[in-house]
């Protein structure tokens, strides 16, 4: 057990580590989200109107952040993949070491990154106006469910780079992840959408978290009357528990069958 | 020190390993060679507790491959097909991590790096990027970082596959001094040349089994006689010489020609006064033993294919 701990953290610090020694990667991907934010708050901005009224950028700032923790994805998958192929995971297979600590490691790692990356949204968000209304506590929550999305994403970010093993695919997963980020209520209230496509971003895990933050942040949220949309707090915990649920499993099987 | 018994396995329905059977005495270095996809890198796999075996039983160390795995573990240095690195860390970091996770300390780790890094050269490199690294360093590097316990057994998955013939001197000569210093070695390779230089014993594999084994020697002597190999130095002597040897085969660009030996040196002798009193020009005469390529072309059957 203190192994699986000191083990777990020399292996986030090996990714800390790529921080220092790769600056210039750090700020494009901690700039990029803002990027995406400033494009939709003020080039697409104008023309959005907010359901129920209120203002675009008090509503697309929680959307924003839970579309970053989703992108998180790409990040696991790529350092996972990267991992196997170059046969450092092989070499950590064949070490005396715990062998929890390269799976604990990676979602520590991975953790801090996407909370960094939050910090520097949520400031990107203050400095254009957006605020919460209801208190620190339940905006300290909010940033908990967002953090929660990550976390499960993770597992499915690590299942799939143990199953195709290839670095390169980050490019059919982003194929993949862009418009399943958008196929939700992250931009604009599902109700403007085609009622199947609607149905479909409001079942997207993505949605239950962002309108629950909506809520927590006291920030204009879409308001839908059907049950998912009335129920978008307890959904923001289902969601993600049911994701871990299928994929830590999954991870791991996949992981003891790298010996077969 | 290395032992394997009967071992198979299949993947899926693909029979990788069928009943392989190996023993590396202490302190020596065996060359297990054999065509792609013969079951060499399964083979190393299931030695260092990365593959499970179906059957047989194995041994490293004195502990069992698949009941005593940290054991095994702690006792052995695995190099891959790869070089398995942290291309974004450098080399010292990259032999710091990997010491932290072989609980050696922080402290003790470093100061492991530092040692790792002059004994492979690789002292003025240590803070570089290893995706800057050479082929030769990257593997000299990886090398250091399956040596960090100095491990009693080392394991070599096709260590120079890849390099230039520099990158592999170096790796060479990195793998001799191991084995002077009475480290147990496996080492797998496509190249004969390879397990010519390097092993004192040589397991040839073909379809999952053994299909010879023995010093270098041993197995260039299976392949029967020496020959007689003379390269003359005028083109036009080619027809006459060939008569004179009795010739099986002549290389005309080469000028070379290659004949049964018969009784060794004797006929050498003989052939070479025969020469001389018949005014043929000799480049080069000599005996020669069959080479490691044609003892394993004609036992994995190499030559059909």
């Amino acid at each position: 057990m203190k192994w699986a701990i000191a083990d777990g953290w020399t292996v986030t610090q090996r990714d800390l580590a790529h921080w220092a020694r790769q600056p210039f990667s750090v700020i494009v991907n901690l700039a990029f989200p803002v990027m995406v934010l400033l494009m939709f708050a003020y080039l697409f901005g104008g023309s959005m109107v907010v359901p129920g009224g209120g203002d675009y950028r008090e509503f697309l700032l929680p959307g924003m952040y839970g579309l970053a923790m989703a992108f998180g994805v790409e990040a696991t998958f790529t350092a996972v993949s990267t991992d196997v192929t170059k046969g450092v995971t092989d070499r950590f297979r064949s070490m005396p070491m715990a062998p929890s600590a390269v799976v604990v490691g990676r979602s520590a790692a991975d953790m801090l990154n996407s909370a960094a990356g939050l910090v520097v949204l949520v400031a990107a968000g203050l400095a254009m106006g957006w605020r919460w209304h209801d208190g620190f506590a339940r905006a300290m929550a909010a940033i908990g469910l967002l953090l929660l999305l990550r976390f499960a994403l993770l597992w499915l970010g690590v299942y799939l780079g143990l199953l195709l093993r290839r670095p390169e695919a980050v490019m059919a997963l982003q194929i993949l992840v862009w418009p399943i980020g958008f196929l939700s209520n992250v931009f604009v209230s599902p109700e403007t959408m085609p009622t199947w496509l609607g149905t479909l971003a409001q079942w997207n895990p993505l949605s239950a978290t962002v309108s629950a933050a909506r809520e927590l942040f006291g920030n204009p949220g879409w308001g839908g009357e059907s049950w998912i949309a009335q129920h978008s707090l307890l959904m923001a915990v289902v969601w993600p528990v049911l994701l871990v649920a299928v994929f830590f499993p999954l991870s791991v099987r996949r992981y003891q069958k790298m010996s077969d | 020190m290395i032992t394997a018994e009967g071992i198979s396995k299949t993947y899926k329905t693909t029979p990788a390993l069928d009943g392989f059977d190996l023993d590396v005495p202490k302190g020596t270095v065996c060359g297990l060679l054999g065509p792609n996809g013969a079951g060499k890198t399964t083979a190393v796999k299931i030695l260092a507790t990365l593959t499970r075996h179906d059957r047989g039983r194995a041994t490293v160390n004195g502990y069992d491959v698949r009941t005593q795995t940290r054991h095994v573990k702690a006792s052995i240095g695995l190099l891959g097909q790869h070089a398995a690195l942290d291309e974004v860390l450098s080399a010292r970091q990259n032999l710091v991590m990997f010491g932290k996770l072989f609980h050696l300390g922080s402290s003790a780790a470093q100061k492991r790096a530092d040692e790792l890094l002059i004994r492979f050269d690789l002292a003025d490199a240590g803070t570089k990027d290893v995706s800057k690294f050479s082929g030769g360093m990257r593997r000299r590097l990886d090398l250091a970082a399956s040596l960090i316990r100095n491990p009693p057994v080392l394991f070599l998955d096709e260590p120079t596959t890849g390099l230039d013939p520099r990158g592999r001197n170096e790796v060479w000569q990195a793998i001799r001094a191991l084995a002077r210093d009475g480290t147990t070695v496996l080492l797998t390779t496509q190249y004969l040349e390879e397990a010519d230089e390097l092993a004192d014993s040589i397991v040839l594999i073909d379809g999952g089994r053994v299909v010879a084994e023995g010093t270098p020697a041993q197995l260039k002597a299976r392949l029967g006689a020496d020959r007689l190999e003379v390269t003359v130095r005028r083109a036009e002597d080619l027809a006459r010489a060939k008569e004179i040897l009795d010739a099986s085969e002549v290389d005309e660009p080469a000028r070379r020609l290659r004949a049964p030996a018969g009784q060794g040196l004797a006929a050498l002798v003989q052939v070479a006064q025969v020469f001389q009193a018949s005014g043929i020009q000799v480049e080069d005469i000599g005996l020669r033993r069959p080479t490691l390529d044609e003892v394993f072309l004609s036992l994995t059957g190499g030559d059909n294919r």
